[in-house]
């Protein structure tokens, strides 16, 4: 049995640990914040000055000023938003397939469908790049929606596969005695019960898209059709490194990620766990 | 009597006949309904492949259509392992790969033990590793690079606080200092994901499973090496496979905070290079390819160390 000393002690520990994990995860952003309400010569004090003396909201005025950020930010949302109902719509009806549905060849289809999921954007990067070229489809929303399907609709196979396969076997069979055609039983019976899951998806799939960078650096080359990622790190130019600027375009996009994570927390670890995790 | 005789096994018939043909029926649904995505898919994803692969066996840099873009085999190939720039992001890739995924998940999986634990404030706690992972790499690149500044970076000033160092350092100036510092924020954004999804696979082990073994007198040390860790394994791989993956390909993490300077170009940034930069189409494409090739080798030893479990629905 365990003294009354050794468990506060152990105790105090644990939880010392826990505030050390803690620290190390939020600081970056603290520190990002403070930089971003500081006035220009404190970002620049030696020794480091932690709390600026007065607050300053130069930089965000900036950001929305100087850069067309609020053009990044609008470019982000219409081409994840496309891609996230695109591979969803596509997606759903085949995972309800490979799911439910008894033929030859699912494993393979399955295999085939994680091997797509896992290929290096790098890899089809200069075919894709010749062939948007050849469609005009370069600077354009399409044109970063096709490629960026590549990668979401695998995805959304694979997640949306896992939740379906999930829901009890022979659920549909009382469906097909009661004389409901297969689009029937999709649409009305398996679409709504999996309605949920289908939102923890989506919520993968739009960071996904949100995140990415190598398609729409290199497909989206005009200022103003870039998205938030590349936008962001194309502020340094070659005369300047604007830290005010940079920290607080980070603050900008990173409040609303941390609200929507704070909301559908439970949404998006059930979502990240079905990927991987089955039992 | 004799009528009896025949409608026994045509009755047999009949319902194999139905079965056979509502199997078949159940079939051509799921091609009819996996359709749009299959040639979606092969448009988009399975031919650019196959014509980066194509257009890595021709000489092709766009900047020279003079030279009428010949068919050269697998020079291309031949090239990358003479090209001693190519040999060191090779070098330094695997580098990157090995350090970083051990860090990811000897803290990812220590945090998911101290996460396994109801206490108050988890809840908060789990919210907070998630926000690393959702904000983009370039965000957290940059927010990194300020942070190893040489001269107001948060970096310096701490460890001169701590009296870790004498005086400030240009972390990004040396090779050293740029690896410790990829390696650094790539650990920090990516670790809260492997404690995530180890903890997930904890929480799915039986209460009853530990009550038991406690019961027949194991140890602490002995219910984790027999209950915890073979019950959480299959987790942790597939969290493992994504990061190690995603640990090869790395890319904006380096364009953004050192360029690629100091020895820590990696293969996807000099690929990069190579096709956007230089415009060499054709060596650019057999590197891509190799990278491929070597993420393909990647998922299928995890998949052996898997076994069925991914694909058995």
């Amino acid at each position: 049995m365990e003294s009354k000393g050794a468990s506060i002690l152990k105790n105090t520990l644990f939880y010392a640990l826990i505030l050390l994990f803690l620290v190390a995860i939020l600081l970056p952003f603290v520190w990002q914040f403070l930089t971003s309400i500081k006035p220009l010569t404190e970002i620049a004090a030696i020794p480091a000055k932690w709390f600026p003396s007065e607050i300053n909201v130069d930089f965000y005025k900036n950001v929305f000023t100087k850069h067309p950020f609020a053009k990044y930010l609008f470019n982000s949302f219409i081409v994840s938003l496309a891609t996230t109902i695109l591979s969803i719509l596509i997606g759903a009806s085949a995972a309800y397939a490979l799911a439910r549905l008894r033929f030859r060849g699912k494993t393979i289809m399955l295999m085939a469908i994680l091997s797509i999921s896992m290929f290096p954007t790098i890899s089809t990067i200069s075919p894709l790049y010749l062939i948007l070229k050849n469609l005009n489809l370069l600077n354009t929303y399409a044109g970063l929606i096709i490629p960026y399907i590549t990668f979401a609709l695998p995805l959304s196979i694979w997640l949306l596969t896992n939740f379906f396969s999930q829901l009890p076997k022979g659920f549909e069979d009382a469906a097909t005695i009661d004389g409901c055609s297969r689009a029937g039983i999709f649409f009305r019976i398996m679409l709504p019960l999996i309605k949920p899951a289908t939102f923890s998806v989506a919520l993968l799939v739009f960071i996904n898209s949100w995140n990415e960078y190598i398609y729409a650096l290199t497909f989206m080359t005009k200022d103003e059709m870039r998205t938030v990622p590349v936008g962001i790190a194309l502020f340094p130019s070659n005369y300047e490194l604007p830290w005010g600027d940079m920290a607080a375009a980070s603050v900008v996009v990173t409040v609303p990620l941390i609200l929507l994570v704070l909301i559908f927390q439970k949404n998006i670890i059930s979502g990240l766990t079905s990927g991987g995790v089955k039992e | 009597m004799e009528g009896k005789v025949p409608t026994i096994p045509l009755k047999k018939t009949r319902r194999k006949m139905s079965k056979t043909s509502l199997e078949k029926k159940e079939a051509r649904d799921a091609w009819i309904m996996m359709s749009p995505a299959i040639i979606i898919l092969l448009l988009i994803a399975v031919y650019p492949i196959i014509r980066t692969f194509w257009i890595s066996l021709h000489e092709m840099v766009l900047t020279d259509p003079s030279s009428g873009y010949p068919f050269i085999g697998f020079e291309n190939y031949v090239k990358i392992f003479n090209d001693q720039r190519a040999m060191d992001s090779i070098v330094f890739t695997l580098k990157f790969t090995v350090v970083t995924v051990f860090f990811e998940l000897l803290l990812g999986f220590g945090a998911a033990m101290l996460m396994n634990k109801a206490f108050k404030g988890r809840g908060f706690v789990r919210a907070s590793i998630l926000v690393p992972w959702a904000i983009p790499t370039t965000v957290s690149a940059l927010m990194w690079k300020f942070i190893y500044n040489d001269q107001y970076g948060l970096f310096n000033d701490i460890l001169t606080r701590l009296h870790v160092i004498d005086s400030y350092q240009a972390w990004l100036s040396s090779s050293s200092g740029s690896f410790m510092a990829l390696v650094i924020t790539d650990v920090w954004k990516t670790a809260p994901f492997i404690a995530l999804l180890t903890l997930a696979g904890l929480q799915m082990i039986p209460k009853e499973l530990y009550e038991s073994a406690k019961i027949d007198g194991a140890n602490k040390f002995q219910i984790f090496l027999n209950i915890t860790l073979p019950l959480v394994k299959y987790t942790v791989i597939v969290a493992l496979l994504f990061r190690t993956l995603d640990a090869f390909r790395v890319f904006e993490l380096i364009t953004v905070m050192t360029g690629g300077a100091n020895g820590t170009e990696s293969l996807s940034v000099y690929a990069y290079n190579n096709l956007m930069k230089f415009l060499d189409f054709g060596y650019g494409s057999a590197m891509s390819m190799l990278i491929f090739a070597v993420v393909f080798l990647i998922s299928l030893i995890y998949m052996k160390a898997l076994g069925n479990k991914l694909t058995d629905f």
